[in-house]
């Protein structure tokens, strides 16, 4: 082991590796290679990925959605196609006997798409969603509150008629630079106090439809429009450490008891869960990190050949240096461990040189990026985390290690009396 | 390496004490290499014992073989053999750094080496830009480096022109008086007669093996 930190043994390296530049640097380029192809594959997945989870960027993704749908069996006395509603009871109820859970937010809404106009300001009028939420629903669909608040807990507990709008609200009601905090909406001829607006980011859904909705606290909601006790979906957020997979079915039990539901009917909750999406698309990103380690290795792979293939070339060209130097008293070993070293060397070398060349490159293309909107993209901040980088490297020198195994092997093979007669 | 073995040497029987310089000589495939090569522990002779310094020589693993070599042996080569990417001084220490000297203690030494063979102006010079006579020196500096009890040359003079050979065996003369034990394979008479002590081999087997006036070859230079 003293051998790999002596002086000795390394300028014995670089003098056996520069007596042939041009050989070395082209042999080097192989390796170089191969793991500039891996780092920038790796890169290029997680730029990707990156992209694609900005989509997500905040939302809860361990969250459900589930609405009623009609019973489909018949249970207790009561006939299948039965039609019910979640009730304000059911959120405290499921909040109660569903252990692991962080939010349930019940909603109710108002309008929809491509409905009739439902809100009116002096002469202008709209059509848009109207929500009834509580604030929790910030943290599951985030928005920026670009003026004014989001609804509170007084606004729910005094069941205020406050909203707030989006840009799209805004730019169909307002016209340009008109105060738009303080000022009043009719919706479905109630009027409501604008206290906020905000704009949505991210890919899910129509970006412009997204901004076109209007939140009012659940309570005015449901006050307001005559709703009663009645919830028209629920969204439902597993605390951190649970996957509401799982606990989705607990729920689904807690309401059909509660619904007389019969509890093999499951086509009597309608559900989708967000978790589930997410956890496909993070299997995508698996299979496609898997994807380029596999090819980025094999690239790497063929590089090592050629190091192992020149290697064998060297020991060979040097078959009578090695047979003085045997004869001056190296030991096998000696000899084994400087071929290995060279090999390892010149893997470590062309691989580091491989590394930083591709995040030069990486640099570059994060530069360019940088100066650009990257919002609306589906490729953001191509990187490699230094795990990878030091792996790749443990993976180069294991490689340089089988690249010379063979050739140190074929060196020490020979005996000094066969290597010193060759002329 | 056939499976037919061949044996070239039939039953040699010989010592040479220390301070000895020996030749051994005999026209070709009469098995001097051969016997060089055992002496050597390059190659293993297949019957026989081998007593190098009170030491048996027999079925020694490379890495005990690599070492005794180190210590006992030092090699002259005909085509000089040395490795042509290192400095006549890298050369020269060679030995030495197998033996785990440090370096500067190291480059002393060979510096000392190379003064004794005239060529420490030379030292930081690569093979390719000495001579064949100048070559040679550096080889036999090599051989004394690890300060061996035997020198071992295999045609030291094989590649060389008469007054360098004469030069080259001044120089290992003088190391002779110096107290060395040396053998010398040749074909070549005068060279031979330089030595103490003549072994003529044929066939394998030894013919002849007496001793001889010593020429010295600085006056033989000089005739």
């Amino acid at each position: 082991m003293s051998k790999l930190f002596s002086r000795d043994s390394w300028s014995e390296i670089i003098e056996a590796l520069s007596s042939n530049w041009f050989r070395t640097v082209m042999t080097a380029f192989g390796v170089l290679w191969g793991i500039f192809i891996l780092v920038i594959l790796l890169a290029a997945g997680n730029g990707l990925e990156n992209g694609i989870k900005q989509g997500f960027s905040g939302m809860a993704t361990n969250s459900m959605f589930m609405w009623s749908q009609t019973a489909s069996q018949p249970y207790k006395g009561l006939p299948k196609g039965r039609r019910y509603n979640f009730k304000t009871d059911d959120v405290a109820a499921i909040k109660q006997n569903v252990p692991g859970l962080r939010f349930v937010s019940p909603r109710n809404q108002l309008g929809g798409f491509r409905g009739s106009n439902n809100v009116v300001r002096g002469l202008q009028t709209g059509a848009f969603n109207v929500y009834g939420d509580y604030p929790e629903i910030i943290e599951q669909q985030p928005m920026d509150i670009t003026s004014g608040r989001f609804i509170n807990y007084s606004d729910i507990n005094e069941k205020r008629k406050v909203a707030i709008i989006g840009s799209g609200v805004v730019s169909t009601l307002y016209d340009p630079g008109e105060e738009v905090i303080g000022s009043y909406i009719k919706i479905n001829g109630v009027n409501f106090m604008v206290i906020g607006t905000y704009k949505k980011t991210g890919q899910n859904g129509d970006p412009e439809e997204m901004q076109k909705e209007i939140y009012v606290p659940f309570t005015s909601f449901s006050q307001a429009f005559n709703m009663a006790d009645i919830v028209g979906w629920m969204a439902i957020t597993a605390k951190d450490g649970f996957s509401i997979t799982e606990l989705k079915q607990q729920v689904f039990d807690e309401i059909k008891t509660r619904h007389s539901i019969h509890p093999d009917d499951d086509r009597a909750i309608g559900n989708f869960d967000l978790y589930q999406e997410f956890s496909k698309i993070n299997g995508l990103f698996t299979a496609l990190n898997f994807v380029a380690f596999f090819v980025g290795i094999l690239v790497l792979l063929s590089g090592v050949i050629g190091i192992s293939n020149i290697m064998l070339i060297v020991v060979k060209e040097r078959t009578k240096e090695i047979g003085i130097r045997r004869a001056l008293g190296a030991t096998p070993w000696e000899i084994r461990s400087q071929i290995l070293l060279e090999s390892v060397f010149l893997t470590i070398i062309s691989g580091m040189a491989g590394i930083i060349f591709a995040t030069l490159i990486l640099a570059a293309v994060n530069y360019q990026l940088s100066t650009m909107d990257t919002s609306e993209m589906m490729f953001i901040n191509p990187s490699v985390n230094i795990g990878v980088v030091v792996i790749a490297l443990l993976i180069l020198i294991v490689s340089g290690l089988l690249a010379g195994l063979i050739p140190a092997q074929n060196a020490i093979k020979i005996k000094p009396v066969e290597a010193l007669r060759t002329e | 390496m056939g499976k037919n073995s061949l044996h070239v040497l039939k039953g040699i029987n010989f010592t040479v004490s220390e301070g000895e310089m020996v030749s051994i000589m005999g026209s070709s495939g009469s098995g001097k290499s051969t016997l060089l090569n055992i002496l050597g522990i390059l190659d293993e002779a297949d019957e026989g014992a081998y007593n190098l310094d009170g030491t048996l020589i027999k079925n020694l693993n490379e890495r005990v073989a690599a070492r005794y070599r180190n210590k006992f042996l030092g090699f002259i080569f005909q085509s000089f053999n040395l490795i042509n990417y290192k400095s006549a001084l890298d050369n020269v220490s060679m030995p030495l750094y197998y033996q785990g000297v440090k370096r500067n203690i190291r480059n002393e030494k060979a510096m000392h080496y190379l003064e004794k063979v005239g060529l420490a102006d030379w030292a930081s010079h690569l093979p390719n830009e000495l001579s064949g006579g100048q070559k040679q020196r550096v080889a036999i500096a090599r051989a004394l480096a690890s300060d061996p009890k035997v020198l071992l040359a295999d045609e030291p003079t094989g590649a060389l022109d008469t007054k360098t050979s004469y030069e080259v065996m001044e120089l290992i003369q003088g190391i002779n008086d110096e107290g060395k034990t040396i053998l010398i394979v040749t074909h070549e008479d005068d060279i031979a007669h330089m030595t103490k002590r003549i072994v003529n081999l044929k066939d394998g087997l030894i013919i002849d093996d007496s001793t001889v006036k010593q020429v010295r070859a600085k006056s033989a230079a000089n005739v």
